[in-house]
């Protein structure tokens, strides 16, 4: 069996970037696992512009941003593996994967970054009632035969979810000439970025129906229409509401799972709210020598910050393979309900470090504060924080002296 | 006259408050950077929307293209028309030029991936 320092799995936006800071730290004797045909990941397809405003202060397209990358690795010469599928990972980091070139092949590993991305909930996770016709596709599917395949999946639509792929899909299929009916959210809030309610729904009068779901799919063959409804507070359909659309296609935008089925076999313990990995601080899971970071880990809204979070994880695992990590701490981080999850979950050395969260509500006027016991060691107000968005806090290296958990409490004012 | 704005410039997504008066922008609060006002004098005096889309390539597969620079908001349709009878051929790369001066707004229609 071959031994190597470093494997990546994916070559995504985080495993480019996790990659790139590895070989930065001196790593050579690496190699990303791809099982796409092309570096990129889902950035391929995701043609409109807003990435990279961050990092590169400028608007880039989603294919423009993963050619930064790229370029970077081909320019170092960093060994990647295109359409090959890795199957099994175990706790002491033997990697199997397959391809159509080398058949099933073994990798033992020093250090392995887990960089897959996510996937996106389908119909069968939401339980809606009806026929089982075609013409429900994911945002996602929906994008992929739009802006790679050039296949228009359908004339009229009706989008279920707001969130930000389904909103950018309502414009991507009205401006090649479909008809967008509506985009149902059964939250009474968007879960998209505030500027694509504008500019992807607004901008083309397609109506965003708040607390609203689609409650029945209709067509035996092809989609013919669908039953939506109104919800109460608890979100239960109300049944006078209920408005029939005829339509030929129904996307489906109702939120993303990180895909862990590899990080299982590797007996990574999982965040039952992220679904991804428990981390420190380094992106390490508590599985030795096995990093995780960028979707896989917990989803992000811009991809700025899973570059900025796949170079922890990059830098991280170069320090832990030359044998320089000296991580002695354990200090969970927990939260209070109002703040759903933290990544990391837990502090292992005593660094600055910044910490991302997001909260299960829109609250306003807000103070997050970070108690070790009954001390407050740092807080931070603002106006408004809402799920879609996630923020985060920087704590400094002394607030983990002599801390034996740091709880993460939102007042509302 | 007031309107209220979403600043679509960055995913901050600041709300705007825009004061006008005879068509001229007199005060833009609720901004939290130069660019969102900006954008405010241009949404209130002349829109303006990249566009970002693909175009055919000469193997029968499609290549995504943006404008380089914002169109009017109402050439948006127009600019689809000519980008759907457009052809690319292979190899393209990042920064080719599809259609120069698209419908004389001084604005090319260029390739954003790569592909041999």
């Amino acid at each position: 069996m071959r031994e190597i320092d470093l494997v990546i799995i994916g070559g995504g936006p985080a495993g480019m970037s996790a990659a790139l800071a590895a070989h930065e730290a001196g790593i050579r004797d690496l190699l990303i696992l791809e099982r796409d045909e092309k570096l990129g990941g889902i950035l391929q397809q995701c043609i409109h512009n807003g990435f990279g405003l961050h990092r590169f202060g400028e608007e880039l397209t989603g294919p423009e941003y993963a050619w930064r990358y790229e370029k970077e690795v081909l320019a170092k010469n960093i060994p990647f593996m295109l359409g090959t599928m890795v199957l099994d990972i175990t706790p002491d980091r033997v990697v199997t994967a397959t391809n159509a070139e080398s058949g099933v092949f073994q990798l033992k590993a020093k250090a392995i970054i887990l960089a897959m991305g996510c996937r996106e909930r389908s119909r069968g996770a939401l339980n809606i009632a009806g026929t089982r016709p075609a013409g429900i596709y994911s945002a996602g599917t929906a994008q992929k035969y739009v802006n790679l395949k050039g296949y228009l999946p359908g004339k009229e639509v009706v989008i279920l979810g707001s969130g930000d792929i389904g909103l950018i899909m309502a414009r991507r299929m009205t401006l090649e000439g479909a008809k967008v009916h509506a985009v149902c959210e059964l939250m009474p809030y968007s879960g998209g970025l505030a500027r694509n309610i504008e500019q992807c729904l607004n901008d083309f009068n397609i109506p965003l129906k708040l607390s609203h779901t689609v409650v029945e799919i209709h067509g035996r063959e092809r989609l013919e229409g669908v039953t939506i409804a109104k919800v109460d507070e608890r979100r239960r359909p109300i049944p006078e509401t209920r408005e029939y659309i005829p339509c030929d296609t129904l996307l489906l935008s109702v939120g993303l799972i990180p895909e862990n089925e590899l990080s299982k076999t590797a007996d990574v313990a999982l965040d039952r709210v992220t679904n991804g990995a428990v981390v420190d601080q380094d992106r390490q899971t508590a599985t030795e020598g096995i990093f995780a970071c960028g979707n896989v880990l917990h989803v992000h809204d811009l991809v700025d910050f899973v570059s900025e979070e796949a170079e922890v994880a990059g830098k991280s695992a170069a320090a832990y393979i030359l044998g320089k990590n000296e991580n002695k701490l354990h200090i969970p981080l927990s939260t209070d309900g109002r703040v759903r999850y933290t990544v990391p979950q837990v502090i292992t050395a005593e660094k600055d470090v910044t910490v991302y969260f997001r909260v299960a509500d829109v609250y306003r006027n807000v103070t997050l504060k970070v108690m070790d016991g009954e001390r407050i060691v740092t807080q931070k107000k603002k106006s408004r924080m809402a799920p879609g968005e996630m923020e985060s806090i920087t704590l400094k290296a002394s607030a983990f002296v002599d801390a034996k958990e740091l709880k993460f409490v939102l007042e509302v004012r | 006259m007031k309107r209220e704005l979403t600043c679509i410039v960055c995913p901050i997504g600041c709300q705007l408050n825009v004061t006008l008066e005879n068509g001229v922008v007199t005060e833009v609060t609720g901004n939290t950077c130069p660019r969102g006002k900006q954008y405010a004098i241009d949404e209130c005096t002349n829109p303006v929307r990249t566009i970002t889309t693909t175009a055919r390539t000469a193997d029968g597969g499609v290549i995504p293209v943006k404008t380089d620079k914002p169109i009017p908001k109402d050439l948006m349709f127009d600019c689809m028309h000519e980008v759907n009878h457009a052809v690319v051929f292979l190899p393209a790369h990042i920064g080719d030029v599809v259609i120069k001066n698209l419908l004389g707004t001084g604005v090319d229609v260029i390739v954003t991936a790569n592909k041999e």
